[in-house]
């Protein structure tokens, strides 16, 4: 996973690109999973481009200080401002949605067809 | 089996306990909180847990040698470091020294958005690099209770909670968890039911405008611990937890005696005055002399050379010197030798254990051979009989277990009689001595007596009382059938006296002429008798011898006559011839 998790970046770039910091602890099945289902909700919901960068606490435990992580795996979203944190394996999207500011399925493509 | 079983016993022989350094937590815990064990320390808001568990760490930094760690949900550490510095301890120079690791964690559950499964292995994490980095032995977590707010599955805090406590058990550290006292359990969030090694409940009460803390241990798995409730206070100290008094009466018990200070209490006193380490009681109504009799005490003692504690509870420390002056003791010399500290504050100014304990902080650093506490009534206004007896027995038995001579004052209401000091405690007090008013006369003047006064064969007397410019005198009293006389009634019956005395010597002497002159008087009526006898005597013979001649005289006449006779007549004459012949 470690090799996956050099900053992968994916979809357009722009100037509102979003950074996301996924906090794992070692390669758990939920790690796993959440990073799956997070490649998958934002190839498909984030236009303006998306940066992941991925955090194993077990290799770097002062890591964890910075951003108040305790639950694993917990999304956070730095940029843009506020921040914001989702906890779990983002196995629900929309929540996952909603907590990223991102446009919800239907609406999404209104949306797009609109701009 | 049963020789497995008790070979078992003899490796677990109870279990370890990590000491807390902490004044009197160690005594109730007979030892300290469980080594390698998870301890809860739960309490309202503002009844101290935050200090008692920083207070553990960091003593057992500093004196144990165990390195800790602490997690705080709810201060920083720039804010735990400021709030601790307040007693002296500097909280940045242990994390320098790599004694202590602090981390904040925040949980803010407006930002955290769940979806779908998570652990909190973030916080294990943290955790283990808390310990991991200072190698530390004892750890806090306060309030972890934060964590309930933040994450609403709890079906997952529950598990991780009870992972978290297995976690801490199974790297052997002593863990303080402090936790908000709940609603009817002992925390809010039931931390009780995951831990259950030992767990300390803190109560913040307050009666009569004042508050005092107290703390009970609820449960002390597989160790006996004092299961009371047990005032403590936290000050520029630290943390005091009130000693409970210890169960056994075990009190050194000294033969040496203590002077009082006044010469005929001394005497009252079999001559020597209170047995050292006894516990004396001086009982009596508004200015009756108490305050002196203590003052008397607290001269002496420093006189001996002993240091002495007076704690003055009504009136300052200069009041009481300025006003013992005038009866000629000098407090103030004393003071200045350094062999007398008098503390005063006001009794109002704290709760009852807090007086306790500050007495018990001022003992504990003077070292006072003789403590007074002047009046000890006044601590006890207010509070319940049962909790009024409970602290003095604790005082007293704490001066005991230091073979420290106390002297307690009692004012009694005037109303009240002299022998009930409402306070219960006649029973531990070894020498009671009752100052009374005795009005008389118009006059109002002050007695005392020796209630009690165990193991020594007292006076039984009611002394007056006299303060003079040159000390304290105890005067016998006069008992007569009008009552007992003091004052000026008391002179006046003594002057009474001596002039009887003299009148009744004067008539003896008087008695004693009268009959010297009577003597005489019958030897000069024995003499005249005898002169007057002697001349009658005298008298007597003279005619006895007068008759005497006469009867004489006429024989002779008688034989003349015959024998002018005979020479007329015949052979009769003859024989008055003869008779004549022979004359």
């Amino acid at each position: 996973m470690s090799s996956q998790a050099k900053p992968a970046v994916a979809g357009k770039t722009c100037n509102d690109k979003m950074l996301l910091r996924l906090y794992i602890a070692g390669q758990t099945p939920k790690s796993l999973a959440a990073l799956a289902n997070l490649k998958k909700l934002c190839d498909q919901y984030a236009p303006q481009g998306y940066q992941i960068e991925i955090i194993d606490l077990v290799k770097n435990p002062q890591l964890a200080k910075g951003d108040q992580i305790l639950a694993i795996p917990t999304l956070v979203r730095s940029l843009p401002e506020p921040v914001r944190k989702i906890i779990g394996d983002l196995s629900d999207t929309e929540r996952v949605l909603v907590g990223l500011d991102l446009h919800p399925v239907g609406r999404d493509g209104a949306g797009d067809s609109g701009v | 089996m049963p020789g497995n079983r008790l070979k078992k016993d003899s490796i677990l022989q109870g279990i370890e306990k990590s000491p807390s350094g902490i004044h009197g937590l160690d005594e109730i815990s007979r030892g300290g909180l469980p080594k390698g064990r998870t301890t809860i320390l739960c309490g309202g808001a503002g009844c101290g847990k935050t200090m008692i568990g920083l207070e553990f760490i960091v003593r057992g930094a500093m004196e144990f040698g165990e390195p800790g760690a602490v997690i705080a949900f709810e201060e920083t550490p720039e804010e735990m470091t400021r709030n601790i510095a307040s007693l002296g301890v500097d909280l940045q120079h242990l994390v320098q020294t790599k004694k202590l690791f602090m981390d904040h964690i925040y949980v803010e559950p407006a930002e955290i958005e769940e979806t779908g499964e998570y652990d909190l292995e973030g916080l294990f994490i943290r955790l283990e690099h808390a310990v991991k980095s200072v190698g530390a032995k004892r750890v806090m977590l306060d309030t972890l209770e934060a964590l309930f707010s933040g994450f609403q599955n709890a079906g997952i805090l529950r598990a991780e909670v009870r992972r978290l406590f297995r976690w801490l058990k199974e790297r052997g550290l002593t863990t303080i968890v402090t936790a908000e006292r709940g609603d009817g359990t002992l925390t809010r969030h039931g931390l009780e039911e995951y831990v259950s090694d030992c767990v300390i409940l803190l109560d913040h009460r307050i009666q009569d405008e004042i508050s005092t803390c107290r703390m009970r241990i609820v449960k002390y798995r597989g160790a006996a611990h004092v299961a009371d409730e047990v005032p403590f206070l936290i000050d520029e100290q630290g943390l005091s937890v009130l000693p409970i008094s210890s169960m056994e009466l075990q009190h050194r018990v000294s033969q040496e005696r203590v002077g009082t200070g006044i010469a005929d209490l001394d005497e009252m006193l079999e001559g020597k005055g209170y047995f050292r380490g006894s516990s004396v009681l001086v009982s009596g109504t508004a200015g009756s002399g108490k305050t002196t009799i203590c003052s008397k005490f607290a001269e002496a003692s420093c006189a001996r050379g002993e240091k002495c504690l007076y704690v003055g509870l009504e009136e300052s420390a200069e009041h009481v010197a300025r006003n013992v002056r005038s009866v000629g003791i000098d407090l103030k010399t004393c003071a200045a030798k350094g062999l007398l500290l008098h503390e005063a504050w006001r009794p109002s100014q704290y709760g009852l254990e807090t007086h306790l304990l500050r007495i018990h902080q001022i003992v504990e650093k003077l070292q006072p051979a003789n403590v007074v506490i002047d009046p000890i009534t006044s601590l006890l206004s207010g509070t319940s009989p049962l909790q009024a007896q409970s602290m003095l027995v604790r005082l007293i038995d704490f001066l005991k277990t230091r073979g420290i001579t106390a002297v307690f004052t009692s004012l009694t209401r005037g109303d009240s009689s002299a022998e009930n000091t409402d306070l219960g405690v006649s029973s531990l007090i070894d020498t009671w001595l009752v100052l009374r008013d005795i009005e008389l006369n118009g006059e109002r003047n002050r007695g005392m007596y020796v209630l009690k006064s165990r193991g020594m064969a007292h006076s039984n007397q009611l002394r007056e009382f006299i303060l003079g410019r040159d000390g304290v005198q105890l005067v016998p009293t006069y008992v007569g059938a009008g009552g007992v006389l003091t004052g000026s009634s008391r002179v006046v019956q003594e002057a009474v006296e001596t002039a009887a005395a003299l009148a009744r010597e004067q008539e003896i002497e008087g008695r004693q002429r009268e009959l010297q002159r009577r003597r005489d008087a019958l030897d000069a009526r024995i003499q005249s008798l005898r002169a007057e006898f002697a001349a009658e005597e005298e008298e007597m013979l003279k005619l006895i011898n007068q008759g005497r001649a006469r009867e004489d005289l006429l024989l002779t006449n008688r034989a003349d006559m015959a024998q002018s006779r005979r020479v007329a007549a015949n052979g009769s004459r003859l024989k008055a011839g003869a008779a004549k012949g022979t004359l």
